[in-house]
């Protein structure tokens, strides 16, 4: 069984994205990268990003994410206030500990295109 | 840089410029009013060229099979070759059966099409007027019932077809519908018995006025609350009718909003976003959100019900978009 597959598939990311959205909004320290117009297509792109965290299908090269944040100039501590907020929305609905890492590790590897290192 | 032939003649596009871009700057006439790919007005079809799929989004599949595509979704990287749609293929044809005013600057504006048209209330339209200006409206009866479309038609200062409605439309003229299009609607098997709230201002109460009509004659048992925002008293409108509907249907309140009004009389003074979000039920998990009206406050709203409790996949919502030149 995939990673995908244990911690609950497409099923799993709708249920994670309204918290996940939620924690990173209330942020002030992040909450302005997140602040377009379209709260639809931000949703939708945070479906995309927790389905490749999840290890689940998706399009993404590390090109892409090089790309997509470039113009952000995103520093540490911006990387770290996400992490932590899917990590603790995947806390807050109860995935098993040893997911978490896996998921964390997956997120943990786009560190270097997410900030342009 | 890529050749577009328009109308019998040649344009040139700039890199990751819209076909509708391109013809606005270089001084074509296009209809066009959202840009953003959501009110159809900049309908297009191919001649010659290869239409990606994000152009066509939306579109029924019958007018995607035959080459229809949004104006301003598509920035063509080879030569291109595109036309206005007929109205024949892409619209029927209807007549205005009823020009009412509603308030000093609203006019309900009925028509009846000659055939079929199906649509849900809450949906919007384009209409097409005898002078091929085209401009989106919310449907804002029981369509599907009655044989005719309610459309409310907000009067803006110098707009072409605002003032075509106030001043030179008449009973009996002929204009065409395209669409429907949008999904902001009731759907009865999310529930019948869960809460709705339907916050709009100005014109936005035409989609939610559907909307609520549609639940009501789909028995919805739930408690119904419409939140109508205006400015003055004077720009509320379908007060009486929508006081009734308050009083003769149990689970159905109307809350009435003006932010420069006066204090004691029948409507709430204040701003409609502050009174919406101190009336948000505890219970938000099955609350059902309808947000039209202007861009801000439907922005703004989505998020700020959402960060209140409200799940994403239960707020839906339309934003008018003013066309601002002409």
């Amino acid at each position: 069984m995939s990673l995908f597959e244990k911690i609950g598939g497409e099923d799993a990311v709708n249920a994670a994205v309204d918290v996940f959205y939620r924690k990173v909004l209330s942020d002030d320290l992040i909450s302005h990268f997140f602040e377009t117009v379209d709260m639809d297509k931000q949703m939708a792109k945070q479906k995309a990003f927790l389905t490749m965290a999840f290890g689940g299908p998706h399009n993404y090269t590390g090109q892409d994410m090089r790309e997509g944040h470039k113009h952000l100039d995103l520093k540490e501590e911006h990387f770290q206030a996400v992490a932590g907020h899917l990590q603790s929305t995947l806390q807050d609905l109860g995935v098993a500990p040893d997911l978490i890492d896996e998921v964390m590790a997956i997120a943990a590897s786009t560190h270097d295109d997410v900030l342009n290192l | 840089m890529p050749t577009l032939k328009f109308s019998d003649k040649s344009y040139s596009l700039n890199d990751s410029e819209t076909i509708l871009d391109g013809l606005l700057r270089q001084g074509e006439s296009a209809p066009h009013s959202c840009k953003t790919g959501v009110c159809q007005t900049c309908l297009m079809q191919v001649v010659e060229g290869e239409v990606p799929p994000e152009a066509q989004k939306g579109l029924k599949e019958t007018l995607q099979s035959q080459g229809y595509f949004l104006a301003c979704q598509w920035s063509p990287s080879e030569d291109t070759s595109v036309k206005l749609p007929g109205l024949e293929d892409t619209a029927i044809s209807a007549s205005i059966s009823e020009i009412r005013s509603l308030c000093h600057n609203v006019n309900l504006l009925r028509v009846t099409p000659e055939e079929g048209f199906s649509c849900v209330p809450g949906q919007y339209l384009t209409l097409v007027n005898s002078d091929g200006v085209a401009r989106s409206y919310s449907v804002a009866n029981l369509s599907h019932q009655d044989s005719y479309i309610d459309l409310h038609i907000r009067t803006i200062p110098g707009g072409v077809f605002s003032n075509w409605v106030n001043e030179k439309a008449c009973v009996g003229d002929q204009v065409h519908l395209r669409g429907p299009a949008g999904d902001c609607f009731y759907i009865a098997k999310e529930g019948k018995d869960t809460p709705l709230l339907l916050a709009g201002t100005g014109t936005g109460l035409a989609p939610l006025y559907g909307i609520i009509l549609d639940a009501l004659s789909q028995d919805h048992t739930g408690p119904i609350s419409l939140f109508h925002g205006a400015l003055k008293e004077e720009d509320l409108y379908f007060v009486e009718a929508l006081q009734e509907l308050d009083q003769t249907t149990s689970n159905f309140s109307y809350f009435p909003c003006v932010l420069n009004g006066e204090e004691g009389a029948f409507y709430t003074c204040g701003d409609i976003q502050e009174i919406v979000l101190t009336a948000l039920p505890e219970d938000k998990k099955e609350l059902r959100i309808y947000l039209c009206g202007g861009p801000d406050f439907v922005n703004s709203m989505k998020k700020k019900t959402f960060l209140a409790g409200a799940a994403s996949q239960n707020i839906y919502s339309d934003a008018f978009v003013v066309r601002s030149s002409e």
